[in-house]
């Protein structure tokens, strides 16, 4: 069973990346504004820090690895996983979901693994890239339980974004007209640049339980930092676990109320 | 294609606008929605501001800074760029060209006829902002009223014709997307739509000064929230309009020499 699916992964992945080979001219103009992008992403924080030392106990390096990993993630989302699932919208509003359902596979897979945009692996380095970068300014170098529990967390963290993904796009089945529901994706995605700290009240608490942010952009900094107390690092595995089942959930009752659009 | 003949249609035009944004107002909602980056650099700014005022700036100004910057994005909003790539690339441009009205006239009518539904929005996060920071958060004298009407216009204008500009460039080339991707970049970051354009360090501020991205969000929400005195006020009106002028020319140019070009493709 999961070899077939693994197998049924490495064809999809297959097939995206010859379509990617198919437009190499792509791949130098995105790269260079998805860099474009990274860079104007980085402006506010040196706006901000212009005028002080450290904000909400975030100091200029330390802020630089919470956007290092909004770019990682942000590689991530809009490599992995949004052009798959925007597919999905395509798919209801036209009716043509009844051809994926209709394979002997599990149709949530099929959909999320339809396409991925390989040159999105740009943002990933230019991700990296802001770790050096920031830990070259705090002075020393990341510990080494710090590196894998920020690992631990990239995989929560993308699994949460994953599981968002899901939410909105069985949101696709009921009110059909959703192609901004990216574009809101996305924008609300962009809090995640800030350290959680910096958000107060309402905000926070909506940043932290309703829309993970803090929990994917904040947490893996502090783990790198080596600030994150352990009972965080549980609470986000277990509370991401919940989250995918939640959402798991969800997408099976909707796909339920599918009712093809053709005929 | 008179002038008199595009006056009379411009009211039924308007009318469609209206009852486009009725119609799809869900869609106008998300929107809505996707536009609250201001509150989120508010939260930001204001606790920045916590300790000591930044700048000029305390945490009740950033607070009616990013109210006003939220208010100026809903109503400057313009879609054409978009809405002419996806035309050209499926061929439906040439059921616009054959109506005896320049296309352009009713993208700008769209854009407009969404105004009155986006006021619903809009006039509660004023009231709300007049409440909780004090009259100063709208325009205290009558010319004040004047001139962030003007302005408001003015930020439309320019950010409606660089979409038109951006879109007909998609009769050039194949689209032109990102071209307006890396419009937007600029835009976010020179607009005074994060934070204000003078909290930009001092060189890149006689920079900004001439580009036309502030004229885009920082003057009307300045403007809004009385910033400038009389003469200041005008001064930059005045270099908004400069830009909304030349960039009439540009993108009428654009979009005449390109219409020769258009070959409308599908069918």
């Amino acid at each position: 069973m999961l070899r077939r699916y693994l197998r049924l992964l490495g064809v999809q992945l297959r097939a995206s990346s010859l379509l990617a080979m198919q437009y190499r001219g792509d791949f130098v103009i995105e790269g260079i504004i998805s860099l474009f992008w990274t860079a104007t992403a980085l402006a506010p924080l040196f706006v901000v820090y212009r005028e002080r030392e450290s904000i909400a106990g975030w100091s200029f390096g330390e802020a630089l690895l919470v956007i290092g990993w909004f770019t990682l993630l942000q590689g991530i989302l809009e490599g992995a996983i949004n052009p798959s699932l925007t597919g999905v919208v395509e798919h209801i509003r036209k009716g043509t979901l009844d051809f994926v359902l209709l394979k002997p596979a599990d149709a949530q897979f099929l959909v999320s693994t339809a396409r991925f945009l390989p040159w999105r692996s740009i943002n990933v380095l230019a991700g990296l890239g802001l770790f050096v970068y920031g830990f070259h300014l705090i002075g020393r170098a990341p510990s080494l339980v710090g590196v894998l529990a920020s690992l631990v967390l990239l995989g929560t963290s993308v699994l949460l974004l994953y599981s968002l993904w899901i939410l909105t796009v069985a949101a696709a089945f009921y009110v059909v007209k959703v192609d901004n529901l990216t574009y809101f994706f996305t924008s609300i995605f962009d809090a995640a640049r800030w350290p959680a700290s910096v958000f107060r009240g309402v905000l926070a608490f909506v940043f932290t339980f309703v829309i993970p942010l803090a929990v994917m952009t904040t947490f893996p900094a502090e783990a790198m930092l080596g600030r994150l107390p352990w009972t965080s690092l549980v609470w986000a595995v277990v509370g991401s676990l919940l989250f995918a089942f939640l959402s798991r959930r969800v997408w099976l009752h909707s796909i339920g109320h599918y009712t093809s659009a053709s005929s | 294609m008179s002038a008199r003949s595009t006056l009379r249609a411009l009211p039924t035009l308007l009318r469609i606008g209206v009852s486009e944004a009725v119609a799809y107002r869900a869609e106008m909602f998300v929107w809505v929605l996707s536009t609250t980056m201001p509150l989120i650099m508010m939260a930001l700014w204001t606790a920045v501001a916590r300790e000591a005022p930044v700048g000029p700036y305390g945490s009740q100004d950033f607070v009616r800074y990013f109210l006003a910057a939220f208010v100026v994005r809903q109503l400057t909003g313009a879609w054409a760029a978009w809405m002419i790539n996806y035309e050209v690339r499926q061929g439906t441009l040439a059921m616009r060209l054959l109506r005896p009205i320049s296309p352009l006239w009713s993208y700008a009518a769209e854009n407009i006829g969404a105004m009155p539904m986006r006021l619903f929005v809009v006039v509660p996060v004023a009231i709300f902002a007049v409440s909780t920071v004090g009259w100063k958060s709208v325009p205290e004298t009558a010319w004040g009223w004047v001139f962030f009407l003007v302005s408001l216009f003015g930020a439309w204008l320019i950010t409606f014709l660089v979409n038109v500009a951006i879109g007909t460039l998609s009769l050039y080339m194949e689209s032109s997307t990102k071209l307006m991707d890396v419009w937007l970049a600029l835009f976010f970051v020179c607009s005074g739509y994060l934070y204000p354009v003078d909290l930009f360090p001092p060189v890149w501020r006689t920079l900004i000064d001439w580009l036309p991205f502030r004229y885009q969000i920082g003057l009307p929400v300045e403007l809004m929230t009385n910033a400038h005195g009389f003469g200041d006020a005008l001064a930059l009106l005045g270099r908004q309009w400069l830009w909304v002028g030349l960039l009439l020319v540009i993108s009428l140019g654009l979009w005449n020499r390109g219409l020769k070009r258009f070959a409308a493709f599908g069918g």
